[in-house]
C-alpha cells in the first residue's frame, strides 16, 4: 500500500509500519497494521484514536522500544537519511534521547524518586554531548539552561529537588527538560497531558509550542483529545483499530471530517449546544484485533455501512489536497452527509428540556461542610495538622436537578461527594438530606437513609468486587436494605435495572472482567440505582472512558433523569460534560466554592478569576478559536497550609492587599449566580455578565 | 519430536510430585493407626540393623522400624503443622483484619504487639515457651502458634488496609450493606489468596519448627515418633547406622521442598494478574 503523501524533504516519516504480538500456541496478532506518518521541522502531527487502537505502540515501535512480545513486522522509519528500524542497537541508543526524543503520560512514573531531577537531567545530558562538553561544570550549566528553557523558576535550587518535590506539571516540565538534552529533532509526546489539571495542561501544551518555535522541533502528539488537537497540531492522523482511516490538515478535519469514525467521535464531544438533545454515541466497540477480516475495520459500527465494506479493505480515498481518508464512501466523489444526519441523533429526538428554574424544594442541603484529615506522626499518633480537603462548602440540590461540581484534582470535589454519603464522616457542618440531618445519625437509622443517595465511581474496574457475579453486585443493595429479601423475586429485579441500563440478562451469571470499560459504568449505574434513590453522586463517572463512550453513558444518565426524575450531583473536572449535562455549575477551589450558578451564567460568564482562567485553559474543538488563555501561575496550593485569606489569591491575576488578608465573602451577583471574591465589587472588574445585559 | 515428549513429561512430573508427595504425607498421617504398624515395637536383636527386605529401612538404637517410625512421625508433623498454621492464620486473620478494618485505637496497639513479638528471634521465644509449658504435641503448637499469628496478621492487617479504600467496599457500605457483610463478601475473600498463599508456606515452617524443637528435645517426646527426634536419636549413631539419621533427614528435606514447591504453584494459580489478562 502506497500514499501519495510520503515526500522526499519529510525529516521523519514512517512507512507501512505494521506491529503484531507473538501470542502462545495461537498466530500472531496484527496490532498495527500499515501506518504511514509523515513529519517535517516545526510541524506538529497528531495521531488520535481511542483506547486500544495501537496509537501508544506505534510510538513505541518507532523509538525501538516495544515489548518484548511485540515484533514490528515491516515497514520503514526514516529519520532523515537513517533507515531506524535497520540500525543496530548501539547507534539506535545514541538516536533514542538524542535526535528522536519521547515524553509519556505520567511523569510520576516517568522519574526515578531517588534521584535529583538534576542528576536525571545530567545523565541525559551526558549520554548526547560531546567529550568535551561531558566536564561538571558545563553539564551543570546545561542543565541550568534546560530547566530555565522549560519554564522552572530558580532552576539552581530546583535541581536539587526530589522528583516527590514536585507536582505533576512540574514533573511533566523536568521530563521535557531531560527529552530535550539531546537536542532532538523530533519529540514523540505520549499523552503529555491526559494525566494533568486543564490549567496545566495549558501551560505544559503552549511550553511545547514555544519550544517549537524556537527549535524547529517536530513533534508527534499522541493523544485522544479532540481539544488537545484542535489546540495544538497542525495536522492529524486518525487511528482506529490497528489502522489510520483518514490523515488532513487540522483545519480542513475540524470543518469537515471525511471518515465516518471522524465524524461520529466529532459530534459524541458533549458540548452545551447539544443539551437538549442526544449526543452522538458510536454504537457496539471496538473490534478484537486478532477477529478483523478482510473488509473495513469500523463497518459493523458504521451508520453508513455498505455490502462492499463488510467484503474490501478500502483504499485510500483523496478528499482535498491534505485530507485522505480509508472509506469506499469516497470512491465516487464527494458525499452528501445529510442522508444519514437527518435520520438518527441530534435534534431530532429532542426530549423537553428539564425546567430550568430551580424549584423551591431543596431535596439535599449541604450546609458549611468540613472535612480534614487529621496529620498523625510519631509513636501515640500525635495530631499534627490537617488536610483541609473540604472547608466550609454550602449546596443545595433541588428534584431532578443537575448540580455539577466543578475543580481541579486535589480540589476536595470527590470529598464532598463521599461527606454527602457520610462515607467519610464530615469534620463540620451539615448535611441534610429531606430534612433529616445525616451527619448526626449512626447504625441502623444511617443505613435507613442510604436508600435515598447513591454515587457511581470514576474507575469502573475497582469498583466492582471482581468475585461477585453481576447478579450479585446489582442485587447487592436489595439484599442489604432487604428489599427484595427473595432470591427469585432479587433476580427479576436485576434484570430490570439491567434492561435500564441497556445490559443483556446474559450479564447475570457473568464477572465483571468480562465486560468493556463502558458496560461496567453501566452495571455500577444499575446498582447504584437498584435501591430508587432520589440523588446520584456521579464522581467522573466517564473521565476513565473514551469520547465515544462517555457520550453513550451521558446519554443514558440523561434518560435516566429523565425517566426516574433523580438528582445528579455530577463531580468533574470536564467542563464539557458540565455544559451538556448541568443545570447549574459550582466552582470548587482548595475546599471552597468560589462559584455558584446557573450552567450558561458560570460557563458563559464567569465572575470568578478562577472559573475565567479555568475555562480559557479548556482546549476548543474549533482550531479558528485559538484563544490566549488566562494564563494561571504556578500549582494548586496545599490543602494543608492554604494560602491565607482568598485560598486563589497567590495564582490569582486580580489580587490585591486586601485578598491576602481575609476570606472574602459570597456576593449574588445575580438571582442565581454566587461569587466568592472581592474583585467582583471592584468597579473596574472586567467581565460584564451577559444575562444582566439582556 | 523424542526430545520434546520427553520434556513435556519432565515437566509434568515436575509439577505433580509436589502435590504426590504431599498426598502421601497426609495419607501417611491419617492412615498410620489403622495400620498393622508397630512404631513402638523393641526387638533387641534388630538393634541398628541396616535396611533389608523384612524391615527395608532398618531399625534404630532400640530395634524399631525405622519405616514404621517414619510414617508415625509423618502424623505427628502433619497434626503440628496444619494445627499451627490454622490456628495461627485464623487468629492473625482475625486480629489482623479487625485492626485493618477499624483502625484507630485498635490498630495502634495490635501493630505495637505486632512490633513487640516480631522483635524477639521467632524460635528462640518458641523454645523459650515450650520450655516453660512443658515438652508434648499440645504445647508444641501453643508455642508455635505464639509466635507464628503475628506475620498473619500483619499480612491481613496490610490486605484489609488497602483493599479498604476500594470503590466497591465504598459502593457496598453506600448501599448499606452491614460491616459483618462487607467483611465476609468483600474483604475476605480478597484478602485470603495471599493469607491461603503464607499459610501454605506456614506449613513448612512449622513442620521444620517441630523437628527442630523435638530434635532439642523440648517438643515430641519419647516413645512418640516424630522426623526431629529421631534424628536426635540417630546422631549418636551417625558413623555406624546413618540411616538413623538419612532416612528421617530425606524424609523432612521432601515434605518441607514439596510444601513449598505447593505454596509457589498455588500463588500462581491464585494470582488474577497471570491469567484473563487479555479481556
Amino acid at each position: 500500500m502506497t500514499t501519495p503523501l510520503l515526500a522526499i524533504e519529510n525529516l521523519f516519516a514512517v512507512q507501512n509500519l505494521s506491529i503484531h504480538f507473538e501470542r502462545h500456541a495461537q498466530p500472531p496478532i496484527a496490532v498495527v497494521s500499515g501506518v504511514d506518518l509523515h513529519l517535517q521541522r516545526g510541524e506538529t502531527l497528531a495521531l488520535l484514536g481511542e483506547s486500544g487502537c495501537g496509537k501508544s505502540l506505534t510510538a513505541l515501535a518507532l523509538m525501538r522500544l516495544l515489548p518484548p512480545a511485540a515484533r514490528i513486522s515491516g515497514g520503514r522509519v526514516q529519520l532523515e537519511a537513517t533507515n531506524l528500524l535497520a540500525l543496530p542497537e548501539a547507534q539506535m541508543r545514541q538516536v533514542r534521547g538524542g535526535r528522536l526524543a519521547m515524553i509519556f503520560q505520567e511523569p510520576q512514573t516517568s522519574l526515578n524518586p531517588v534521584l535529583t531531577i538534576g542528576a536525571q537531567i545530567a545523565e541525559a545530558v551526558r549520554l548526547h554531548a560531546k567529550p568535551a562538553d561531558r566536564q561538571p561544570a558545563r553539564v551543570t550549566r546545561r542543565v541550568l539552561q534546560l530547566l530555565d528553557s522549560v519554564g522552572i523558576s530558580a532552576p539552581a535550587r530546583r535541581m536539587r529537588d526530589y522528583p516527590h518535590q514536585l507536582s505533576g506539571g512540574m514533573k511533566q516540565r523536568v521530563m521535557i527538560a531531560m527529552a530535550l538534552a539531546g537536542d532532538p529533532q523530533v519529540l514523540i509526546a505520549d499523552e503529555p497531558t491526559t494525566a494533568l489539571d486543564v490549567t496545566i495542561q495549558a501551560q505544559v501544551l503552549q511550553l511545547i509550542k514555544d519550544l517549537q518555535r524556537d527549535t524547529g522541533l517536530a513533534v508527534l502528539l499522541i493523544t485522544h483529545d479532540l481539544g488537545v488537537v484542535a489546540e495544538t497540531a497542525d495536522r492529524l492522523a486518525v487511528m482506529y483499530a490497528g489502522q489510520l482511516v483518514e490523515v488532513a490538515d487540522c483545519a480542513q478535519f475540524f470543518a469537515a471530517p471525511a471518515h465516518p469514525y471522524s465524524r461520529k467521535l466529532l459530534a459524541s464531544v458533549p458540548t452545551a449546544a447539544q443539551r437538549h438533545g442526544k449526543l452522538a454515541a458510536i454504537p457496539g466497540r471496538v473490534p478484537p484485533l486478532d477477529q478483523v477480516s478482510g473488509g473495513c475495520r469500523f463497518a459493523e459500527r458504521c451508520f453508513a455501512v455498505q455490502p462492499r465494506c463488510q467484503s474490501t479493505v478500502p483504499n485510500w480515498q483523496q478528499v482535498q489536497n491534505a485530507q485522505q481518508v480509508r472509506c469506499h464512501l469516497w470512491q465516487n466523489g464527494a458525499v452528501d452527509w445529510t442522508r444519514w444526519d437527518t435520520a438518527p441523533p441530534a435534534s431530532v429526538v429532542t426530549t423537553p428540556p428539564v425546567a430550568e428554574i430551580t424549584p423551591p424544594a431543596h431535596l439535599l442541603e449541604v450546609i458549611d461542610l468540613k472535612v480534614h484529615f487529621p496529620i498523625q506522626r510519631g509513636l501515640f499518633k500525635r495530631t499534627v495538622g490537617a488536610v483541609r480537603a473540604v472547608d466550609g462548602v454550602n449546596l443545595t440540590l433541588a428534584a431532578g436537578e443537575t448540580l455539577a461540581l466543578v475543580g481541579e484534582s486535589g480540589c476536595g470535589k470527590t470529598t464532598v461527594g463521599k461527606a454527602i454519603l457520610q462515607l467519610e464522616r464530615p469534620t463540620g457542618g451539615q448535611v441534610r438530606y429531606a430534612g433529616v440531618e445525616l451527619t448526626q445519625l449512626r447504625g441502623e437509622a444511617l443505613r435507613q437513609q442510604r436508600r435515598a443517595l447513591q454515587i457511581v465511581f470514576q474507575d469502573p474496574f475497582a469498583a466492582m468486587n471482581p468475585r461477585l457475579l453481576v447478579e450479585d453486585i446489582v442485587g447487592e443493595g436489595l439484599q442489604a436494605l432487604g428489599i427484595e429479601p427473595q432470591r427469585a423475586r432479587r433476580r427479576q429485579r436485576v434484570t430490570e435495572l439491567l434492561d435500564l441500563v441497556g445490559i443483556d440478562a446474559t450479564a447475570l451469571q457473568r464477572y465483571p472482567h468480562e465486560f468493556s470499560g463502558g458496560q461496567r459504568q453501566r452495571i455500577c449505574i444499575a446498582r447504584a440505582l437498584a435501591v430508587m434513590p432520589q440523588v446520584l453522586i456521579c464522581d467522573e463517572p466517564t473521565s476513565a472512558l473514551d469520547v465515544s463512550v462517555q457520550a453513550q453513558i451521558l446519554n443514558l444518565l440523561k434518560e435516566l433523569q429523565q425517566q426516574l426524575g433523580i438528582s445528579y450531583l455530577f463531580i468533574t473536572h470536564n467542563l464539557a460534560v458540565v455544559s451538556y449535562l448541568a443545570q447549574r455549575v459550582a466552582v470548587m477551589y482548595l475546599g471552597r466554592i468560589v462559584e455558584l450558578g446557573m450552567a450558561a451564567e458560570v460557563l458563559t460568564a464567569p465572575r470568578h478569576p478562577y472559573t475565567q482562567a479555568l475555562l480559557s485553559a479548556v482546549p476548543v474543538i474549533d482550531p479558528s478559536a485559538r484563544r490566549q488563555p488566562v494564563r494561571l501561575s504556578g500549582d494548586l496550593p496545599s490543602p494543608i497550609t492554604p494560602p491565607s485569606g482568598c485560598h486563589f489569591h497567590p495564582r490569582c491575576p486580580l489580587a490585591r492587599p486586601q485578598c491576602a488578608q481575609m476570606e472574602p465573602p459570597v456576593v449574588a451577583v445575580s438571582a442565581t449566580q454566587q461569587v466568592r471574591c472581592f474583585a467582583v465589587q471592584w468597579s473596574n472588574h472586567c467581565v460584564k455578565p451577559a444575562n444582566d445585559a439582556k | 519430536m523424542r526430545v520434546l515428549m520427553n520434556i513435556s513429561a519432565g515437566s509434568a512430573i515436575a509439577r505433580h510430585s509436589p502435590s504426590a508427595i504431599l498426598l502421601l504425607w497426609a495419607l501417611a498421617a491419617v492412615g498410620a493407626p489403622f495400620l498393622p504398624l508397630t512404631p513402638n515395637l523393641i526387638d533387641l536383636p534388630q538393634i541398628l540393623a541396616p535396611p533389608s527386605a523384612a524391615c527395608w529401612l532398618g531399625s534404630d538404637d532400640l530395634g524399631r522400624s525405622i519405616a514404621d517410625r517414619l510414617l508415625f512421625s509423618a502424623r505427628t508433623a502433619f497434626i503440628i503443622g496444619i494445627g499451627v498454621v490454622a490456628i495461627s492464620a485464623s487468629i492473625g486473620a482475625v486480629l489482623g483484619g479487625i485492626g485493618g478494618y477499624l483502625g484507630g485505637w485498635w490498630d495502634l496497639i495490635l501493630v505495637r504487639i505486632i512490633d513487640i513479638f516480631l522483635a524477639f528471634p521467632g524460635l528462640l521465644l518458641a523454645i523459650a515457651l515450650a520450655g516453660l509449658l512443658g515438652p508434648g504435641i499440645g504445647n508444641l503448637i501453643i508455642a508455635l502458634t505464639t509466635v507464628g499469628w503475628v506475620g498473619y496478621a500483619r499480612l491481613a492487617r496490610a490486605q484489609i488496609l488497602s483493599l479498604r479504600h476500594r470503590d466497591h467496599i465504598f459502593a457496598a457500605r453506600a448501599l448499606g450493606v452491614s460491616h459483618w457483610r462487607i467483611i465476609r463478601r468483600h474483604l475476605l475473600p480478597l484478602a485470603l489468596a495471599p493469607l491461603i498463599v503464607e499459610a501454605t508456606f506456614g506449613i513448612s515452617g512449622a513442620v521444620l519448627a517441630e523437628a527442630s524443637l523435638s530434635f532439642l528435645g523440648l517438643g515430641v517426646q519419647p516413645p512418640t515418633a516424630s522426623w526431629g527426634n529421631m534424628i536426635r536419636d540417630g546422631v549418636a549413631y551417625l558413623l555406624v547406622a546413618p540411616h538413623l539419621v538419612i532416612a528421617p533427614g530425606v524424609t523432612l528435606f521432601l515434605v518441607v521442598l514439596a510444601v513449598n514447591l505447593a505454596g509457589d504453584q498455588l500463588r500462581d494459580r491464585l494470582d488474577i494478574r497471570s491469567h484473563d489478562r487479555i479481556n
